[in-house]
């Protein structure tokens, strides 16, 4: 490449320098300028023709001309698409905003009949049902259980996720032992406390959602990271039996995973022992979970350096210690965002427990939709807008924080 | 000599316990007996507990009468046929609903995919709100969605909404025109054929050429020509035997075309635009990770930003886009299984009908499995094969 540019460019605004190499002959065909052939290579013996200096138009205007009118095709799709945007934004905001009905008791709030004019979404019956949303049919009298339990758990969370509060260590005895025996104790209650018990078929809407997926977490990230060891294990059998659960799971939907639960684990245990309908449907998205994180994980194991397993052993570390003090903290830094996605994949997937009958925000949502009392045409709609609104706050959410703690961890000086 | 002093020197030897392999060992063969126990147990109890149910077990099921009526059948179906013939229906449904589906959702996510690295800013940023809102709700409630707020709500079959080009929409399904075939028909689907045989002929005569040559003959334009030009020619020589007939409307009723069940649509419209979402930031990030340095390599050889695009950039990309979309195809037959939730009836739906008619749950999810597992090793065999073809090729 270098033989084609003239040794030096004696035209010295860079704008122009590009023209001569861009005329460079690319076939053997003598060119009228006659470029003289030397060593194989091209040295062009004359200037080429100046370009004119670049529009001084800046601002908004070269912003819209490069952005949205560069060609006739970008041109075409911004104008379709503008289009589009002004045809259908207006009429989602003045249904979900404008026309929407915030206030009401019953279904008249939100007919066309009572209200004189085509209602928006009805946000009056969401507001109506949002304690039932949240705690299904758990005790009124007991809801600040419920609470207490989402306030505690916040603050783990808090503790957790924020780089700025110290004590992490005391944090993770905290959220992993402390927190889930206390929300254990205060969600399904203890006498010997004073705490009547409340047993689980009244659980219902986000609290049973976020105790599926918060036990679906907290069990498949340890569970999936020994999966993982277990697959690239030296131990044949423990390979064997790694890889068997691991594609098993992989190769199956969730549903049939859930009905299997449903079904298979009461037939599996001694007779008359019938395990809870959400312990259940917990130990299946648990191991379902699981085997989605151990391959994740896997991924990471596999990006570290042959050489930090050496130095390890080297310095006479055995295999856990190994695994824990070297390989396993790189690796997990390296597939937070796998982990992360598969935990935004494992809420999105505790919906599907609402089909094996669990009440969860999915099933409370549905089950309000048939009610009478608030049976208009814009109650489904509201309803599912109300319900994918939560659920993408959480999964945004938490993808958003993955991106920002991957940038934090960054440690490999590449930019 | 040495060797004889190598041998004299007693290598101190760790305690037996300490010998990873005898450590090995002994984990493994806990973990088997551990493992072996549990299964034990759990069988004997599974005996057990079928027993004092009187619930009967084995395969024989499937050659009993079902009993029950599907809504939407491949294959010859009634009430009178076997429990297994309506499980293979169901498995028809199930790979019917994923073929479709994966041709859609690539196509729709490599286009969205594509949008969201354009320049223009309105294009990436509306693929990129696309994107975020999809992935970010739950495919189950998406269907719903479609199935209960989208399609429940059309008007009845009276009412039904013309689309154009014959295609209708109403409570009952979409509706699109059928193709009656008229005598010699057969002609227009032996031009195709040879369109076909003679694109792929012209594909390779042009690559040898090239190599020999290096001229380069338009292979697209040629290829869609025959594939085109041949069935119309034939076509108009047999003066159109095929005719597009769209379903009739009348006062009271629409009949006639190929009706696609609502199920049906909102379960491919969910599927399809859930899974497009996924497939569109794999197509990113594949086309993204290829260096700037190879466009800037590819320009500076003198190709232009098509040819680049399509000689170097893509080549390149592909390599990191078909693992992750074998997983997305996997997940989209997988996820089929949601049907279950608005009624298409594809394999869970019909097993979940056996169940609740009495009975027979181990065998049916068993079946479940195979089936699945079955379908996923064949789709991950397919692309592995086919990204081993396109696999980098190192010395």
């Amino acid at each position: 490449m270098a033989t084609g540019v003239p040794a030096s460019n004696p035209v010295p605004s860079a704008a122009a320098s590009s023209t001569p190499v861009s005329s460079v002959p690319m076939s053997d065909a003598p060119l009228p300028d006659a470029p003289l052939r030397a060593g194989g290579g091209f040295v062009r013996a004359s200037f080429g023709d100046t370009r004119p200096p670049p529009g001084r138009v800046g601002g908004p205007v070269r912003w819209l001309r490069e952005n949205l009118f560069s060609s006739p095709l970008n041109t075409a799709l911004t104008l379709v698409l503008l289009y589009a945007l002004a045809t259908t934004l207006p009429d989602f905001l003045r249904f979900t905003l404008i026309d929407a009905i915030w206030e009401g008791e019953d279904r008249d709030a939100c007919r066309a009949q009572a209200l004189g004019r085509e209602p928006g979404a009805c946000w009056a019956f969401v507001k109506a049902r949002t304690a039932y949303f949240m705690y299904g049919q758990y005790p009124l009298e007991e809801r600040w259980r419920v609470d207490l339990t989402w306030l505690l758990g916040g603050l783990g969370v808090l503790w957790m996720l924020w780089p700025r509060v110290p004590r992490k260590a005391a944090g993770a005895v905290y959220f992993f032992i402390l927190f889930p025996l206390g929300a254990f104790v205060l969600l399904t209650g203890f006498s010997a406390v004073g705490l009547p018990p409340v047993p689980t078929y009244l659980w219902g809407g986000l609290l049973v959602t976020l105790v599926i997926s918060a036990i679906g977490i907290v069990v498949s990230l340890p569970l999936g990271v020994l999966l993982a060891l277990g697959r690239r294990s030296q131990l044949p059998a423990v390979k064997f039996m790694s890889v068997v659960f691991i594609e098993f799971v992989r190769g199956v939907p969730l549903i049939t995973v859930l009905f299997m639960a449903n079904v298979m684990l009461p037939l599996f245990l001694p007779g008359g022992w019938r395990p809870d309908s959400l312990v259940r449907v917990l130990i299946g998205v648990a191991l379902f979970a699981a085997a989605y994180m151990a391959e994740v994980v896997r991924g990471g194991l596999q990006a570290i350096p042959k050489g930090q397993y050496e130095g390890a052993m080297s310095l006479g570390l055995g295999y856990w210690r190994t695994m824990t003090l070297i390989i396993l903290p790189q690796a997990l830094k390296v597939v937070i965002p796998g982990i992360v996605n598969t935990f935004i994949g494992l809420f999105k997937d505790t919906s599907l427990v609402s089909i094996v009958g669990i009440f969860d925000l999915m099933r409370t949502v549905e089950a309000s939709l048939t009610d009478p009392k608030w049976a208009t045409p814009v109650t489904r709609f509201s309803g599912y807008f109300f319900a994918a609104l939560v659920y993408f706050v959480f999964c945004f959410g938490m993808s958003r924080y993955s991106m920002w703690m991957e940038r934090r961890l960054a440690t490999d000086h590449r930019n | 000599m040495s060797d004889v002093a190598l041998r004299s020197v007693e290598t101190p030897r760790a305690a037996w316990i300490n010998d990873p392999r005898v450590r090995g060992l002994v984990w493994q063969v806990v973990l088997v007996g551990l493992v072996a126990w549990i299964l034990i147990g759990a069988g004997s109890n599974a005996i057990d507990n079928l027993r004092r149910a009187g619930i009967a077990s084995g395969f024989d099921f499937l050659w009993r009468e079902s009993s029950f009526d599907i809504a939407h059948t491949l294959i010859d179906y009634s009430s009178r046929s076997s429990f297994g013939r309506a499980l293979f229906v169901g498995v028809l449904n199930t790979l019917l609903v994923a073929t479709i589906g994966i041709v859609l959702a690539t196509i729709l996510g490599v286009a969205i995919g594509v949008a969201r690295i354009s320049s223009n800013f309105i294009l990436s940023k509306t693929a990129e709100v696309y994107v975020e809102v999809v992935r970010n709700v739950p495919l189950l409630l998406q269907l719903f969605i479609w199935y209960k707020a989208v399609l429940e709500p059309l008007p009845e079959a009276r009412a039904s909404i013309n689309l154009g080009a014959g295609i209708f929409v109403n409570k009952r399904g979409l509706y699109l025109p059928e193709p009656l075939f008229g005598p010699g028909s057969w002609l227009i689907a032996a031009g195709l054929g040879a369109g076909l045989v003679g694109a792929i002929l012209f594909r390779i005569w042009a690559k040898r050429r090239q190599d020999e040559t290096g001229r380069r003959y338009p292979i697209l334009l040629t290829a869609l020509a025959l594939i085109v030009g041949l069935p119309l020619l034939a076509a108009l020589l047999t003066g159109m035997p095929v005719e597009f007939k769209p379903a009739t409307q009348s006062r009271f009723n629409l009949s006639g075309g190929i009706a696609i069940q609502p199920e049906l649509v909102a379960l491919l419209a969910g599927l399809v635009i859930y899974t497009a979402a996924f497939i569109a930031e794999i197509v990113r990030s594949g086309i993204v990770a290829v260096s700037k340095g190879q466009t800037e390599a590819a320009g500076a050889l003198g190709l232009r930003p098509n040819a680049s695009l399509r000689l170097v950039v893509i080549p390149q990309a592909m390599r990191i886009i078909i693992p992750p979309l074998t997983s997305q195809f996997l997940n989209l037959t997988k996820n089929s299984s949601l049907a279950v939730a608005i009624g298409y009836s594809d394999l869970v739906h019909v097993g979940n009908t056996i169940i609740t008619q009495g009975g027979q749950p181990l065998e049916v999810i068993a079946v479940w499995m195979a089936v699945y597992l079955g379908i996923s090793l064949a789709t991950a065999g397919v692309m592995n094969w086919y990204n081993q073809r396109i696999a980098l090729v190192e010395r």
